[in-house]
């Protein structure tokens, strides 16, 4: 054996200390940074590990139901899942993208774009690549919790709007906050993603339909695997609200407008609450309630009907005769011409060396106000317009309410136009021609009415002269009241003459008193005024050259209430593009529904509901009604 | 001549600090797996201890004389393994590093390290003159380099690194010509590059080097590892979260929390404190170890232990750095502490050759 151990066995001392120098060196540095990280950085630390272990859900606050006014509940809620994509790690999003859009059945494009178009939010911000989640997804997302951990479920509460276009356009519907939204808000009330009203009342209630949402914080693994709740941050759900609307009077409303364009109101005249509203064509709020495509968004926003238009606040359409009521009250208030004005009415009118029509061409003879409301008697307005002139027709109209916005609790009413000289300066810098006067006289011209400001002005006419803002909101508070207070024999006269409308002989609503009758409800003392406007918008008869199978009818009005004195129900019908006259189609309409307010305040089952379905009762409607005449009636 | 060997003049202290070291060694694995699939694991490692305090009584009573003169076979036995386990080894973990051996899976690095430790040790006691030539650095190159290129071929960057310090340290006592370190920093200056720009390196090692330097551009890749450990390190404070309470370790963040990233875990449930006891642990372990360095009888026992606490040292440096962000990651375990048996047995083994160059101080 060799002996290693020979020859000069002097150890290198020195180099041996420095060595173990070297070693406290290194261990005082090791511990330096421990130091750092441990002491001076340890909050960074603590709070990257919080966020590593635990993981915020959103807890999706339910938005307040909205109830009839007997509590009955039209809009509830449902709930579902929707899929959130975690966008903590782009990397990994961008390498399982592809196996992420085939499991949830979506596009990579699509996914793409929605990363995209989240790249301006915050990291922690996850997006919602699936709303409405199927048990497949939902499947798909929990089996693969490990290698797709950037997956996650959030359940929410859906709404759940009732079928069949059920008060579509009063309801509104939701849809996810806009970037224009976000940006309008002060401080951080909305998060993208989030569902507010996007129309109707769920626009307009939001704040008070709208909860707070709550929180479910998870610890998770570095599997993201949930492991332990911690405590829920519970959601504060969103208020309900309770309508006016009346149930069963709205469901006789769409019934009755099934198939037909146009649009239903009827409000209590004695408190401006609106017991139903409807307008047709409509939407189905549901589509919206998840995410619309923009295909079925589009159609609906190109659609010639409009079915999105809210036609009860939003169609500005000339009154036609239902403004002869405003003109009576104009002349009864201000006596020009006096109250006992009367004239014989050969089927025309000479005024300023123009002749003007009378919608029957054979004339009424002699009439009287009463007559001239009854049987609607142009010739008499032209002459009470003329008299009248356009300064004190434009005042009373806008005094009785119309050419403003009414004031009702949804989003987009329009205002209507009450046209006068001043307006055709101002807008079209010209002068007003007096035969203007004349049309406006008959509700013709340029003027504009909503259905509703028509339903408001009449009831509030009736009403002698209080006006009352027509609200949605069953606790609505204060309800605006306006007051033009009418003489007694003013009121009187005025609803005499629509009693006689659809009470007497010659009057243009007959047909409605037929569906009272039938209802044995000939007493509850039903008074209206049709209306009937040819469409002669530019627009229309461009369409009608152009050979459309539309546009070639009328805008058929009737406005009834009942009883004649202070009345408790009041009814706007709109129907348009009417191959029949308003008293063939809006006035017999409107007694019917006034019929089932009836039934239904007496308790009885109103016979409308069980009515077979609603295109068959168009086509019996149709039957009855023998061949009219054009113009104003 | 005829030499004795005690064994109760075992260094008693050596022994006791790396006891204390492999207790906490054993909390911290429990603390880390208890909840999970690989539950009980402190046991396996506790076995591991024992078979290697085993060994290291056996190495302790073979005369280190007798092992140096078979250096050169150990040498030649050594590079056979590291060739053997790339024609047949054991494929875990993308990396062919282990070969079984009666039912039992062995890193054969693990061996070429003791190897290595005791042909180094011969190299330069044999060394006469004041200071290394440049033939001697030459020399000791391609002993320490054609089987760390055996281990690179595995490929296992980190196990290829730790046979260097053991060159280094040898060196530095032998005494070095300070323009040849200038050299030599050059010559790996340019391997670097070289390797770097060349295919020597496979992709996990260049991605973990990358991520060394910019962790934060992956952070579910390798970044992730040293993040994650950051974090559990940085949460835990000066107190610590408690014994099995730190949320980094239990929640599994802490990549393979009960090996190479056991200081992270017990950073993060033990504090800062916790850390300063273990450091002062290894600070004792390793003085301890220079301290039996300078009471070897002859220079070939003083080399013996300086490679152990050399490898030791590097271990201790480069594991604690890669959990605080400071050295890349390797897969360089902390001795006595992280679970391994390979290496734990490789560790006491080592410990062995000390105590056999102990127990032969007083004799002659």
């Amino acid at each position: 054996m060799a002996n290693w151990i020979g020859g000069d066995q002097k150890l290198p001392q020195g180099r041996l200390i420095l060595v173990s120098y070297g070693i406290v060196l290194g261990i005082i540095l090791l511990l330096l940074g421990f130091w750092k990280l441990q002491i001076i950085q340890s909050g960074h630390y603590s709070d990257l590990a919080e966020k590593n272990r635990v993981r915020s859900i959103p807890i999706i606050a339910p938005r307040g139901k909205m109830l009839d006014r007997n509590g009955r509940v039209i809009v509830d809620n449902y709930p579902s899942y929707s899929i959130l994509l975690l966008r903590d790690d782009p990397a990994q999003i961008r390498k399982d993208l592809p196996q992420i859009a085939a499991g949830l059945n979506i596009t990579q494009a699509d996914l793409k774009q929605q990363l995209e178009e989240a790249k301006i939010e915050p990291r922690f911000q996850p997006v919602i690549v699936k709303p409405e989640a199927s048990d497949a997804d939902l499947a798909f997302v929990e089996s693969h919790r490990v290698d797709l951990p950037e997956l996650e479920l959030m359940m929410v509460q859906r709404r759940k709007y009732p079928p069949d276009d059920f008060l579509a356009h009063v309801i509104g519907y939701v849809g996810e906050v806009s970037p224009q939204q976000l940006d309008q808000q002060s401080g951080d009330r909305y998060k993208p993603g989030d569902i507010v009203g996007k129309a109707g009342l769920e626009r307009e209630y939001n704040d008070i339909l709208t909860g707070t949402d709550g929180m479910r914080r998870v610890i998770v693994n570095s599997l993201g695997k949930p492991v332990r709740t911690l405590d829920d941050m519970e959601p504060i759900p969103g208020k309900p609200i309770q309508l006016t609307i009346d149930y069963n009077l709205q469901a006789v409303a769409e019934q009755e407008l099934a198939g037909k364009i146009g649009a239903i109101i009827a409000l209590d005249p004695r408190t401006g609450e609106i017991l139903a509203m409807t307008s047709h064509p409509a939407f189905d709020p549901n589509d919206f309630a998840v995410r619309i495509p923009n295909k079925e968004w589009r159609a609906l926003n190109n659609d010639p009907d409009k079915p999105m238009l809210n036609r009860a606040i939003q169609a500005q359409l000339a009154p036609g005769s239902v403004f002869k009521i405003i003109m009576s009250t104009a002349m009864l208030e201000s006596h020009v011409p006096p109250a006992d004005f009367h004239l014989f009415c050969p089927g025309y009118a000479d005024i300023y060396g123009h002749i003007y029509h009378d919608w029957r061409p054979k004339g009424h003879g002699e009439v009287s106000l009463h007559k001239a409301i009854v049987e609607s008697c142009d010739v008499f307005f032209y002459n009470v317009g003329e008299r009248l002139g356009i300064d004190k027709i434009a005042y009373y109209a806008s005094a009785l309410g119309l050419g403003k916005r009414t004031g009702i609790d949804l989003p987009g009413e329009e205002p209507g136009l009450v046209p006068s000289p001043e307006w055709a300066e101002k807008i079209y810098h010209r002068k007003w021609y007096a035969g203007e006067t004349i049309s406006v006289a008959i509700g013709q011209g340029a003027t504009e009415v909503t259905p509703l400001q028509l339903l408001r002005t009449v009831s509030g006419i009736a009403s002698g002269g209080v006006f009352y803002q027509p609200h949605l909101l069953k606790d609505y508070s204060p309800v605006k009241e306006t007051r033009f207070p009418l003489a007694e024999n003013t009121v009187e006269q005025v609803t005499d003459g629509m009693y006689g409308v659809v009470n007497e002989g010659g009057g243009t609503g007959v047909f409605a008193l037929a569906e009272l009758k039938k209802a044995n409800l000939e007493n509850i003392g039903f008074c209206g005024k049709t209306g009937t406007a040819q469409v002669i918008s530019t627009k229309g008869l461009q369409r009608i050259a152009a050979g459309s199978r539309r546009h070639y009818g009328y805008n058929t009005w009737f406005v009834g209430f009942a009883p004649k004195q202070n009345p408790e129900i009041a009814v706007v019908v709109l129907v348009q593009d009417s191959a029949l006259e308003a008293g063939g189609v809006a006035a017999p309409l409107a007694a019917r529904f006034v019929d089932a307010y009836y039934q239904e305040k007496e308790g009885q089952p109103i016979q409308e509901l069980q009515a077979a379905k609603p295109t068959q009762k168009v086509r019996t409607a149709t039957t009855q009604v023998p061949k009219v005449v054009p113009q104003g009636r | 001549m005829r030499e004795q060997t005690h064994t109760f003049e075992f260094d008693w202290w050596l022994l006791a600090i790396v006891m204390a070291i492999c207790g906490v060694g054993l909390l911290e694995i429990y603390s880390s797996t208890h909840g999970g699939a690989l539950h009980g694991m402190q046991w396996k490692q506790l076995t591991w201890i024992g078979i290697g305090l085993v060994g290291m009584l056996v190495l302790s009573r073979v005369d280190y004389n007798a092992m140096l003169d078979q250096s050169p076979l150990l040498y030649l036995i050594g590079l056979a393994a590291l060739l053997l386990v790339l024609a047949v080894g054991h494929t875990r973990f993308g990396a062919r590093r282990w070969i079984v051996v009666g039912g039992v899976v062995l890193q054969v690095s693990e061996l070429v390290k003791l190897i290595i430790i005791i042909v180094l040790a011969r190299y330069f006691s044999e060394v006469r003159s004041e200071r290394l030539t440049l033939a001697d650095l030459v020399k000791i190159g391609l002993l320490v380099g054609v089987p760390a290129g055996l281990i690179l071929l595995q490929p296992d960057l980190g196990t290829a690194l730790v046979l260097v310090p053991v060159a280094v340290v040898g060196a530095f006592l032998a005494g070095i010509n300070w323009k040849h370190v200038v050299a030599v920093l050059a010559l790996g200056a340019l391997v670097a590059v070289v390797g770097w720009n060349g295919h020597f390196l496979k992709p996990y090692q260049k991605q973990r080097l990358a991520t060394f330097v910019h962790p934060e551009q992956s952070p579910r890749g390798a970044g992730y590892q040293i993040l994650q450990s950051e974090i559990a390190v940085g949460s835990g404070g000066f107190w610590g979260k408690g014994f099995g309470k730190g949320s980094q370790n239990q929640l599994g963040f802490v990549p393979v929390r009960y090996s190479d990233f056991i200081l992270a875990a017990l950073a993060e449930e033990q504090g800062f404190f916790g850390v300063l006891l273990v450091m002062l642990l290894y600070l004792a372990l390793l003085l301890r170890l220079v301290d039996n360095a300078q009471k070897a009888k002859d220079r070939a026992g003083m080399y013996l232990v300086m490679g152990v606490a050399s490898i030791l040292a590097f271990h201790v440096l480069v594991n604690a750095g890669m959990v605080i962000g400071y050295m890349p990651v390797t897969g360089i375990p902390l001795p006595f502490m992280s679970y391994g048996g390979s290496v734990t047995i490789f560790e006491f083994l080592s410990l062995g050759l000390v105590m056999n160059v102990r127990t032969k101080r007083f004799v002659n």
